[in-house]
């Protein structure tokens, strides 16, 4: 006879033959019966945070760092809608989680019962896909499809809604023993004539240019690209969710375009010929103004999400496929290519490259006298702590800092939210990278703002010794917002100071979470704090930068505008053609 | 702007017609007419939706459609290959002196009276869409006193069958 079990005993082993090793989360009312076998289950460690929104990027933390599916659940009602801004951000960088939610019984779905909330109705626009599951029977297959299709595909989140009887219910355990979705087969495999055709035109053209988005780190293509990087001579840039697809320290990489992207980078596209888009998604904050962007460049896209392709930019040569498929296979077609005698000459291109990037190096103003400057900060963090630790920031000026002043060498050791810009993200997925890397040092590079949007979870990082490292950059302002007030506004700063009365004091804040504090007023002070941040291990570390205010984030193309109108630095526009 | 008919073929599974009208909303795209229901097999829906765009949103929708889970095959359904079909109720005010006139136009456009009263009938009349509009524009005079629409339905002609072709007819590039 089958055996029998409850639902909620169903839904846990489901996890456990879904490979689930951790699960963040917060118990309630509707999602209690499930919450009881958790208790027992050896292979399943569960998480407790403080906030169900920090369950969700925790679930994203651990995924971004590991590649494997993050899981993170709650109770019905606003338990579940405190997932919603994680489960938007997992969509819009297509990071692949499960999110569990309880939901009242079936039998009072509807009727405006305590703590109900149709969250499937509510997340469908940022979900890949949904169920709400009342029949206990099913709960198996809609955990084992929930995780096919986040983690495969173009990843993204799944919610699985179940209602409190079914997890209460008596039912059978079946693990289903394969998948069948007839409306959900990802198309994985290259055209092979498209992918001759993009290797024809990557030999012929003048100023080619391999742009790489986050779609090369989630398809573990980074080998891939590497090799036809260097097969062909190539430029690379990688977008702020490519940080890591490519070493920064490789001669090729023209570093980030985009908004706050490098000159270089964001003059080769402007100048290309042809741009070979690798699972990225041509984002407007990349672009500019979509019009005026690579003018001159004919598209190859490859994505493995067809809706992408064509989506903001026509692409002479569609690629649907995996970016580990399509680069492997376009490393075969370029050998063909050389084997024809047909070798690109980007010589001329390079010249052009380097001259920009002797021209226009990234870098920054010094601080004023006795003050600290946010990005020796940040950059000092990168060269003591290392391209083996991971990193993830929050949102705003010390993000784009991080991105660029910190040298990234491997996938996975950058995390942060691109396409939401989801403020408070850094800590929750911090302490997630951390679960799924223990071995790892992990740093949360965050702002003050971002910092008391979700810091309580200093708190679980202590309880369950989960030991993160934090650099607090505290300028004492909602810094990016007061950079375009400056910029666009006649420095009128409404509502974006924070800090001028010191409160609250993030030391002692610090100490009541467990963590050791650690305060740098100084720039002197900044390598010992990071050495000695780096050698604490049992606990975490709060390093708090005390930095000037006026730092800001160059160089910049203003919203909206052509990326022609890259300023390097303030009033600083670089003259692209010595010639003209 | 031009009229394109989508024949979408779903899973028969609750929610399924919040996904694809939310999509829609969501994507910023305007639906025309949407008509869904049961087909030859027990487990698919067909909707029938008639969407206003360019032809490169309509590739854009198409390809969103395609990416939901539930919809297993999209077919847009060229007007002169395909036989489309609207379902109409009118009630007009009738009256002894107007009611023979009523009648008449009933007859001429194959439509059927499927209710009457001393000051009023209700006509049943199924068609293109543009025959029900010429069919609403003569009863006008008369008083329409209430309308209602099915949203139009269409099906390809010829032999096959749309589960016949190959599944995701629009080419995913």
């Amino acid at each position: 006879m089958t055996e029998q079990l409850t639902g909620a005993q169903s839904l846990i082993r489901s996890l456990e033959f879904a490979g689930v090793d951790s699960v963040f989360g917060i118990p309630g009312g509707a999602v209690l019966p499930a919450y009881d076998p958790l208790m027992d289950s050896t292979q399943v460690r569960h998480i407790l945070v403080r906030h169900e929104q920090a369950a969700g990027h925790a679930a994203e933390g651990y995924a971004q760092a590991t590649g494997r599916v993050g899981v993170c659940m709650a109770t019905s009602g606003p338990g579940a809608t405190n997932l919603v801004t994680p489960i938007a951000d997992a969509y819009m960088d297509s990071v692949p989680i499960v999110a569990i939610t309880g939901q009242v019984p079936s039998t009072s779905i509807g009727t405006d019962a305590f703590q109900e909330a149709d969250i499937r109705g509510i997340t469908m626009p940022i979900t890949k896909h949904s169920f709400l599951v009342t029949d206990p029977a099913q709960i198996p297959r809609a955990v084992a499809e929930a995780f096919h299709i986040a983690s495969t595909g173009r990843p993204g989140p799944v919610l699985v809604d179940v209602s409190k009887d079914a997890l209460q219910a008596l039912t059978t355990f079946e693990w289903p023993a394969n998948i069948d979705l007839p409306g959900y087969r990802p198309v994985t495999k290259p055209h092979a004539k498209s992918v001759r055709e993009a290797a024809r035109m990557m030999m012929e053209a003048q100023r080619p240019v391999l742009y790489v988005g986050g779609g090369v780190i989630k398809a573990g293509a980074h080998r891939e690209l590497l090799e036809l990087a260097q097969l062909t001579g190539i430029p690379v840039v990688t977008t702020l969710m490519a940080r890591g697809a490519f070493p920064d320290s490789h001669p090729q990489h023209l570093g980030m375009p985009g908004m706050h992207g490098s000159v270089a980078a964001v003059a080769s596209l402007q100048k290309s010929d042809l741009l070979i888009a690798l699972g990225s998604r041509f984002d407007d904050r990349v672009t500019g103004k979509i019009n005026s962007f690579a003018p001159y460049a004919q598209i190859i896209h490859a994505d493995v999400d067809p809706a992408e392709i064509g989506k903001m930019r026509h692409a002479d040569v569609p690629i649907v496929g995996d970016a580990r498929e399509v680069i492997a296979d376009l490393v075969v077609a370029v050998k063909a290519e050389h084997e024809a005698g047909r070798h690109g000459d980007v010589g001329g291109w390079w010249k052009q490259l380097e001259e920009w990037l002797e021209t226009y190096p990234l870098g920054y103003a010094p601080a004023p006298e006795g003050e600290l400057s946010p990005e020796f900060a940040i950059e000092r963090l990168g060269v003591i702590a290392g391209p083996e630790a991971i990193y993830a920031a929050g949102v705003g000026q010390h993000q784009m800092w991080a991105s660029q002043f910190i040298k990234y060498e491997h996938p996975r050791t950058w995390l942060n939210s691109g396409g939401a810009g989801t403020m408070g993200y850094a800590i929750p997925a911090a302490m997630g990278a951390k679960v799924g890397r223990p071995d790892a040092a992990v740093w949360a590079i965050d702002g003050d703002g971002c910092f008391q949007m979700t810091n309580q979870e200093l708190a679980t990082c202590t309880v369950n010794d989960i030991p993160i490292k934090v650099a607090l950059i505290n300028n004492g302002t909602l810094g990016m917002v007061r950079q375009w007030q400056t910029l666009f506004y006649n420095e009128r700063y409404s509502e974006t100071d924070l800090g001028s009365k010191n409160i609250p004091d993030f030391m002692k804040l610090a100490d009541a979470y467990g963590c050791e504090g650690i305060r740098v007023t100084s720039a002197d002070q900044v390598d010992a704090a990071i050495e000695k941040a780096m050698s604490i291990n049992d606990q975490s570390v709060v390093v708090e930068f005390v930095v000037h205010q006026d730092a800001m984030v160059w160089p910049m193309v203003p919203a909206g505008t052509s990326n022609d109108d890259i300023l390097a630095a303030r009033d600083a526009a670089p003259i692209w053609d010595r010639e003209d | 702007m031009s009229r394109h008919t989508l024949s979408v073929l779903v899973e028969n599974t609750p929610g399924v017609l919040a996904r694809v009208s939310s999509l829609f909303s969501r994507r910023g795209f305007n639906i025309d007419s949407l008509a869904v229901g049961p087909t030859e097999s027990a487990e698919v829906s067909r909707m029938t939706i008639v969407v206003n765009v360019e032809d490169l949103p309509l590739e854009q929708v198409t390809k969103q459609l395609n990416k939901l889970v539930n919809v297993i095959k999209i077919v847009e359904l060229d007007p002169a290959m395909a036989v489309e079909r609207e379902l109409m109720l009118v009630k007009v005010h009738a009256d002894i002196e107007t009611r023979s006139h009523i009648l008449e136009t009933v007859q001429l456009f194959r439509a059927k009276v499927v209710d009457v009263t001393s000051d009023a009938v209700t006509i049943e009349a199924t068609g293109s869409v543009d025959k029900l509009e010429a069919l609403l524009r003569v009863l006008e005079p008369f008083g329409v006193k209430e309308l209602v629409q099915s949203g139009m339905v269409a099906i390809g002609r010829g032999a096959r069958s749309i589960s016949d072709r190959s599944p995701r007819t629009v080419d995913p590039t």
